[in-house]
């Protein structure tokens, strides 16, 4: 059973050193998709299925979403065209789907044969972890939420152009 | 559920968190520094998910919730600065803003 664990772990830091070692960014982010997923994995057969949703939903998601906006808005131009035809061609999406493939079986796997749990380790849901968050650890949550509308109006800030911006360019 | 031993799986997000070390130090262009950086912020909700798996507490869960809102914060905050130096740079090189006036 532990080999499900071995292979997500061989295939996070294998694309996690594809993410490091390559040079075009969209392929970078592509295989930070994968290493993402085989984390989420990582999490859903330890026990932390909640954890496993929100690796997903928001890392792999929302915020590769936003690298993606970014790296699309830097390379606006002639050459768009160009690099649009050779993301298309099977060398570059080659390997993020072999190690995607990988980790799509080992899910089918654990979603058949984990069903009969092992009595030893007990599956943290998403309600003992809600009971937590809002008990114990409820002035986090206020933090967090504080946090986040700070880099919502840092980003706001950031993101909008100066006037000195406008008038270059009218 | 898998009980895998504690060693495996820190030593699984030491290996990662020292790979995205290895980017933030060696890359010069500031989107794989702030991928770099997401790896290193992902590496440790994976000790934290590890030990609270292990002692079969939520509190890891709990932990990694607030690691990911600051990673979204982060990369907020990130982008935008990526967008302001193209504006002024015109290049994604992080040597190329190294003056504090601009």
């Amino acid at each position: 059973m532990n080999i499900t664990f071995y292979i997500c772990a061989a295939v996070a830091i294998v694309s996690t050193a594809m993410v490091i070692i390559g040079t075009n960014a969209v392929h970078s982010l592509l295989y930070f998709i994968v290493s993402l997923l085989a984390t989420g994995l990582i999490f859903f057969i330890l026990g932390a299925p909640f954890a496993a949703a929100l690796v997903v939903i928001i890392n792999a998601g929302a915020i590769m979403v936003l690298f993606v906006f970014v790296i699309m808005m830097l390379n606006l131009g002639p050459q768009t065209t160009e690099q649009e035809k050779s993301w298309l061609s099977p060398r570059m999406w080659a390997g993020p789907a072999i190690l995607a493939v990988v980790l799509f079986i080992e899910l089918v796997y654990a979603l058949i044969s984990f069903h009969a749990a092992s009595p030893d380790v007990k599956v943290v849901t998403a309600k003992d972890v809600g009971m937590a968050l809002f008990g114990p650890y409820l002035l986090g949550v206020e933090l967090a939420s504080i946090l986040l509308l700070a880099g919502l109006l840092g980003a706001y800030h950031l993101g909008r152009l100066s006037p000195g911006d406008r008038e270059a360019k009218e | 559920m898998v009980k895998i031993s504690l060693e495996f799986g820190l030593g699984l997000a030491l290996v990662l968190f020292s790979l995205g070390l290895t980017g933030v130090l060696v890359r010069r262009n500031i989107v794989f520094i702030l991928l770099s950086i997401e790896i290193m912020l992902n590496a440790c909700g994976l000790a934290f998910i590890v030990v609270g798996s292990y002692f079969n507490q939520p509190d890891g869960q709990v932990m990694f919730f607030f690691i990911l809102t600051m990673a979204a914060a982060e990369v907020a905050i990130g982008l935008g600065l990526v967008m302001q130096m193209y504006r002024k740079f015109h290049t994604l090189d992080t040597n190329s803003a190294n003056l504090l006036r601009g």
